[in-house]
């Protein structure tokens, strides 16, 4: 998988609170509507003006707290191809992967709001083209790279009829 | 080589050793979706052609975040819950019963079960041995609909409490100084066990406080070895035939100890918006607060309640602020009735509602105005948490809520209790 993108970035320690925010549990049926708060908590400005395939970056244990699957689904609703950060919270990073959203670790201290990033999944290669670096990621690890190549886990369930992991 | 708890418990469930960084399949014995995870839960269920769950003796849907419905969308929602779980066959608890660790608590959870819940607290189940871990929609969809998940077995970090908790200090306080130290991604993937004398001399509800919010450490399960408490806890429930021992080898490998001294444990609380911001109630006594609340799956058992009657008893709370308690499940509510700490704590100046989540996660009653700051003895006080952004949340025991109720103002508990 191959995604090109320009940056949002976001800090440390994002809550799904933040992500999607428990006042619009009503809307969790409405995930339409719902995608129009995608991390209001965090930056009012990334929902409202965020293009298909941008890509969301972010530093520390991006997504740590409730185990809402509509963190990861309104995130990639939104527009966003993938999310980048430096660590992720255990159960956001399974739900991610299981909706088939891609998720990557690597360090994103010097990359920047706007920049225009190039991701290649399979090489764990991200390039930033703004800047002209290039860093190597640690792989998806391989249960999950399964698991997303098929478009996540219930496709993933209906192609082979079970968890043969 | 020795075994971890949760190597122990894992390895007893797919009948081979297994251990640290392995990819197992296993069975579930329970898995639950609640009204806010559960509508996603079931449209899961309808994308892969599952129309019945493995398991409906063993799959629960529980209704207590939005209890009792306050729109027309969450009613639906509900009412669609609840025909699932008739035309299933599936077990249910209604709206009132509780918040859904609670009742698996109450009901369902004994040592050495696997159990999946659609919520991050989840984990509460692991104060009786049990590795309960929460997950997302998609994956307690497939639980239920093949009775089964995938895990990769966790690395251990041993929490070890030795010593005696002074006047005043309570799991509570023991919880957030480990969060504190450890931050909240310093177990991420990892399996918490709470280990040592202090831990084993708790009652099973100051346990299942520990446990609750090893999830905000970033832990997978926060695991406690069944003992005597333990089975005392499954015999005064019914369920007495399903204890077994279970704890950690001597030469288990861990892959960090974590020691602290009961004896310089704090009243403590952790400032808005994190919950590894914490500090003794001592430095941060006096800040003012406009309500507090005193329930949720962390601190609403009667216990808790108990305690927090007992510092209002014949006392009103200060005029100054709103106090909100939610009884934990409708077995709480009914004994604090039953024994008069309702009566004391509504005296005093509370309003009680149904039990359930209530105030703890933004979406119902209770919602601070903005600017204003709530003390609370819920798990989470991220930004936005208690349902507005421009509030903040602070998280303490019921005995430091109970005293600020009554002063207005942080206040530590030291002095009376
Ligand atoms: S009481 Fe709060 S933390 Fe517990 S299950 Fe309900 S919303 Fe979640």
């Amino acid at each position: 998988m191959k995604m090109n993108g320009r940056v949002w970035k976001f800090g440390d320690s994002i809550s799904t609170d933040q992500i999607s925010p428990g006042r619009y549990f009503h809307l969790r049926t409405d995930l339409p509507e719902l995608a129009k708060h995608t991390l209001e908590d965090a930056r009012e400005d990334y929902a409202p003006n965020v293009k298909q395939g941008d890509i969301v970056v972010t530093g520390r244990n991006f997504g740590m707290g409730s185990s809402r699957e509509h963190a990861p689904i309104v995130i990639k609703m939104s527009g966003a191809s993938v999310v980048v950060a430096k660590s992720f919270a255990r159960i956001f990073y399974r739900n991610a992967i299981n909706i088939g959203l891609p998720a990557i670790i690597c360090d994103t201290d010097r990359i920047d709001d706007g920049d225009e990033l190039s991701i290649d999944l399979e090489a764990g290669r991200l390039i930033d083209k703004t800047k002209g670096f290039e860093f190597t990621f640690s792989p998806i690890p391989p249960v999950m790279m399964k698991i997303l190549s098929e478009g996540g886990l219930v496709a993933y369930i209906k192609k082979h009829g079970g968890l043969k992991i | 080589m020795g075994k971890t708890m949760s190597e122990k418990i894992l390895s007893r469930k797919v009948g081979k050793d297994v251990s640290a960084g392995e990819i197992i399949v296993t069975d579930v014995d329970y898995m639950f979706a609640h009204d806010a995870s559960g509508p996603l839960t079931l449209e899961q269920l309808k994308t892969m052609s599952i129309e019945k769950p493995a398991h409906p003796d063993r799959t629960i849907i529980i209704i207590d975040h939005a209890v009792p419905s306050p729109n027309k969308t969450i009613s639906n929602n509900q009412a669609q819950l609840r025909r699932w779980a008739k035309e299933t066959g599936s077990r249910f608890s209604e709206a009132g019963e509780g918040i859904c660790h609670q009742v698996l608590v109450e009901d369902y959870a004994s040592p050495g079960q696997i159990i999946l819940g659609t919520d991050s607290h989840t984990v509460t189940a692991g104060a009786l041995a049990a590795f309960a871990t929460g997950m997302g929609a998609t994956d307690v969809a497939v639980a239920i609909g093949l009775g089964k998940t995938w895990l990769r077995v966790p690395e251990t970090i041993r929490i070890q409490i030795e010593g005696n908790l002074s006047d005043g200090v309570y799991s509570k306080d023991v919880i957030l100084t480990v969060i504190g130290r450890l931050s909240t991604e310093g177990a991420t993937y990892k399996a918490l066990e709470f280990i040592g004398g202090t831990v084993s001399g708790m009652r099973m509800d100051e346990r299942l406080t520990l446990s609750n919010m090893s999830v905000e450490a970033g832990a997978k399960v926060g695991l406690i070895p069944a003992d005597e408490v333990t089975e005392k806890y499954l015999e005064s429930r019914g369920r007495g035939e399903l204890f077994q021992k279970i704890a950690p080898d001597d030469d288990a490998q861990y892959e960090d100890t974590v020691e602290f001294e009961a004896e310089k444990i704090e009243p403590s609380v952790a400032l808005p918006d994190n919950v590894d911001k914490v500090k003794p109630v001592s430095e941060v006594a006096g800040a003012e607060v406009q309500e507090v609340f005193i329930g949720s799956c962390t601190n609403g058992r009667i216990q808790d309640l108990r305690i927090a009657a007992k510092i209002l008893k014949g006392r009103r709370i200060n005029p100054s602020l709103r106090l909100i308690v939610t009884p934990a499940s409708r077995e709480t509510l009914i004994s604090a009735m039953q024994d008069g700490t309702l009566e004391t704590l509504i005296q005093a100046g509370a309003s009680v509602t149904p039990p359930g989540c209530g105030v703890c996660f933004g979406a119902l009653g209770g919602v601070p105005a903005d600017g204003e700051r709530i003390l609370t003895t819920t798990n989470r006080n991220f930004k936005g948490r208690t349902g507005n952004p421009m509030a903040g949340t602070y998280l303490a025991s019921p005995a430091t809520a109970a005293v600020t109720a009554l002063k207005g103002v942080i206040s530590d508990p030291r002095g009376f209790v």
